[in-house]
């Protein structure tokens, strides 16, 4: 059986049938973190409380009771989660040292089905950024950078050089979240969707990133950036696996009342055979002038593996969706002005030492506290937000919001299924070339394709799809109709079988532990 | 409006703002220019001081130098762009889920008393206050204000 069968029939049927403990599972992920520390994927570890997990879901495995899948699996969680009693950052001084009261909904449902909490992984301050690069922890790297597949390909100014220059981003924000994954540290993490910080660092990193629909998986205990369109997210190494998360993540949450109502039933996807009755739309304005020819030519040739399978695929237009980055920018930075207004050092988090007044103590407190990132979205939001701006540009945002909405309703109605397009412009940069980009720049670059949807609310996915010329991953992004992550879901994981991405080959890691990528690679298991 | 003036308040000695893109292109990227139209961006929006120091009180956040405005103009410059889409009659979109009731709860107490664990992170506390520094005290004036932040440096 492949690498891609995943937790369902691989490690979740070992650590039933006992042929892996859940205790070792666990102490070979957290020696794979160690001695992958380089990446600084991982901001904290919780070594002590993952090993007691992994404890007590050895107990319930002996007795024959696990509580579902997930149980004993290893997963890692952004940093922008809250998680009981382990620190919670966001990559940021103004939450250094602030240890959560309470577990976000999605983390409490992953600890209740069993799962292994390893870790809090790394990413931009505050969600805001599309490289994991300016968190106060540092920047993420990806693990391609170290790659037989990245080397081969890559020509290094000097040996000394080579490793230290050459290493790429993850793209983000949440990049240690697939940094994490695609190391094999963990079998799955939770990321966070905005404007793209999952698809961004899973096309970047060779993992599978799913944005579920708004409203679908709850909010409550995530940090919220912007409320409208935040969403968790799911980073998986295949697409069946991406499926079991959603499963027991989804479904309304009383203390989220932005989470939908309906019944949730968790679902497994069943293997498309025969395409012949879907429709495949392909937006034409996603050819963006800065789209990269190679990534131009595998969507292209995607969209012929389609066609030759049966499907039909058609162009369609989202007229709108040149202007979503703008949009997104007004009503981002507008949400951003509002929900950074918590931090002011009274209840939680960084204080300042001034004293004189409330407000000075306040003003120090942030000053001290944020990015020039965050406090650049701060201001521009409270410009937007004045009353002689308001009309002007949060209003007139939201109305666009709405012409952007529309555009999808009308593909979708028009009988389109599903629509397959680029997730990013290229595959993952040097890192000494994307700083040289200022953050809001980038965003604006990285996040045209997959903004879009965070603006509609509907599910979409990045699938990985091929290695660039670069030995970089490249992955594609498929958009579903709302609340329709069964066929969303169903379509990537039929196109994932026809690419056969290629298994990371870390030639670093192997050296050190050869043992754990065995077990967690695959063959020996089936 | 009173043009900006990158006067006394701006720290000195931050230098040029840093250029928007570099000369070292990444293969792939091309200059970015707001969106896949050839649509050239606007004047470089300028912002009075007045409303400087108004968004400062209002966020509580400051721009800290010249970089900071100019990232603010530039962000402005940026979002001009909307007011080449045509939204008559468009209604403004606060949520995706528009078409829906909002879930709204019973009004019965399901849980709290918590007050320990909310404290505990809380730095400066007496009893089961949060304990704030003076209030009704504005905010420094601009020629104060800069020896003023320096000191929480």
């Amino acid at each position: 059986a492949a690498l891609n069968d995943g937790l369902r029939s691989q490690v979740s049927a070992a650590l039933k049938e006992g042929r892996v403990a859940p205790t070792e599972l666990c102490q070979r992920c957290l020696a794979l973190i160690k001695s992958t520390k380089f990446l600084n994927a991982y901001i904290t570890v919780a070594e002590e409380t993952a090993l007691k997990q992994a404890e007590e879901s050895e107990e319930r495995y002996k007795r024959g009771q696990p509580l579902g899948i997930l149980d004993g699996i290893p997963i890692a969680v952004k940093d922008n989660f809250n998680t009981a009693g382990i620190e919670t950052t966001c990559a940021s001084n103004m939450l250094k040292g602030y240890i959560s009261p309470y577990n976000a909904t999605v983390v409490q449902k992953l600890l209740d089905q069993g799962a292994v909490l390893l870790g809090k992984t790394n990413l931009d301050e505050f969600a805001m950024g599309s490289g994991s690069t300016d968190g106060v922890f540092g920047p993420v790297r990806n693990p391609w950078s170290y790659s037989k597949q990245y080397k081969e390909k890559s020509v290094p100014k000097s040996h000394s050089e080579d490793e230290e220059s050459n290493w790429v981003i993850t793209g983000g924000s949440s990049g240690g979240s697939a940094a994490a994954v695609s190391s094999f540290t963990c079998f799955a993490a939770l990321g966070s969707d905005t404007g793209g910080s999952t698809r961004n660092p899973a096309a970047h990193c060779g993992v599978v990133g799913l944005k579920p629909t708004y409203g679908l998986i709850s909010r409550h205990g995530l940090i919220p950036l912007v409320n409208s369109m935040d969403v968790p997210g799911i980073l998986t190494r295949c697409v069946d696996d991406a499926a079991v998360l959603l499963g027991s993540l989804a479904g309304h949450d009383p203390k989220d009342s932005t989470t939908i109502q309906d019944d949730f039933k968790p679902f497994e996807l069943p293997n498309l055979t025969d395409v012949s009755k879907l429709s495949i739309g392909i937006p034409k304005e996603y050819h963006a002038p800065e789209l990269s020819s190679e990534i131009l030519a595998l969507w292209s040739k995607a969209a012929d593996l389609f066609k030759n399978a049966g499907a039909k695929v058609v162009e369609v237009s989202l007229p709108h969706t040149p202007y979503s980055i703008v949009c997104y920018h007004v009503l981002c930075t507008a949400e951003v002005a509002s929900n950074m207004a918590r931090f002011d050092g009274l209840e939680y988090g960084h204080r300042s030492d001034v004293k004189d007044s409330t407000e000075s103590m306040y003003a120090a407190t942030r000053r001290e506290g944020f990015n020039d990132v965050v406090r650049g979205r701060i201001l521009s939001g409270n410009y937007f937000l004045l009353k002689q701006n308001y009309e002007k540009y949060f209003v007139k945002a939201q109305k666009v919001r709405r012409l952007i909405a529309n555009d999808f309703v009308k593909v979708f109605r028009s009988g389109v299924d599903i629509l397959l397009t680029p997730t990013t412009l290229s595959d993952a940069a040097p890192y000494t070339e994307f700083i040289q980009e200022d953050n809001r720049t980038r965003s604006a670059q990285d996040d045209i394709l997959t903004q879009a949807a965070n603006m509609a609310g509907l599910p979409a996915i990045s699938v990985p799809t091929a290695l660039s010329e670069r030995g970089l991953p490249v992955g594609l992004q498929f958009i579903g109709r709302s609340f329709q992550e069964k066929q969303l879901l169903t379509v990537a994981k039929w196109f994932e079988k026809q690419v056969q991405f290629p298994v990371i080959q870390l030639e670093e890691v192997k050296r050190h532990d050869s043992d754990v990528f065995q077990h967690q690679k695959s063959a020996s298991f089936s | 409006m009173r043009a900006l003036l990158l006067g006394p308040w701006l720290r000195a000695g931050r230098g040029l703002p840093r250029a928007p893109g570099s000369g070292h292109r990444y293969r792939g990227h091309s200059e970015y220019r707001g969106h896949s139209g050839h649509r050239p961006q606007g004047p470089l929006r300028r912002v009075s001081v007045e409303v400087l120091e108004h968004l400062e009180h209002l966020a509580l956040v400051d721009f800290r130098d010249a970089e900071g405005v100019e990232r603010l103009q530039k962000a402005i410059q940026f979002a001009d762009q909307l007011h080449e889409v045509n939204t008559d009659g468009v209604e403004p979109m606060d949520s995706v889920l528009e078409d829906r009731c909002l879930y709204l709860r019973e009004d019965d107490v399901t849980e709290g008393n918590c007050t320990k664990e909310l404290l505990e992170n809380a730095r400066e506390k007496v009893e089961e206050y949060f304990v704030a520094p003076p209030g009704n005290i504005p905010l420094p004036k601009l020629e104060e204000r800069e020896t003023f932040l320096q000191g929480s440096q």
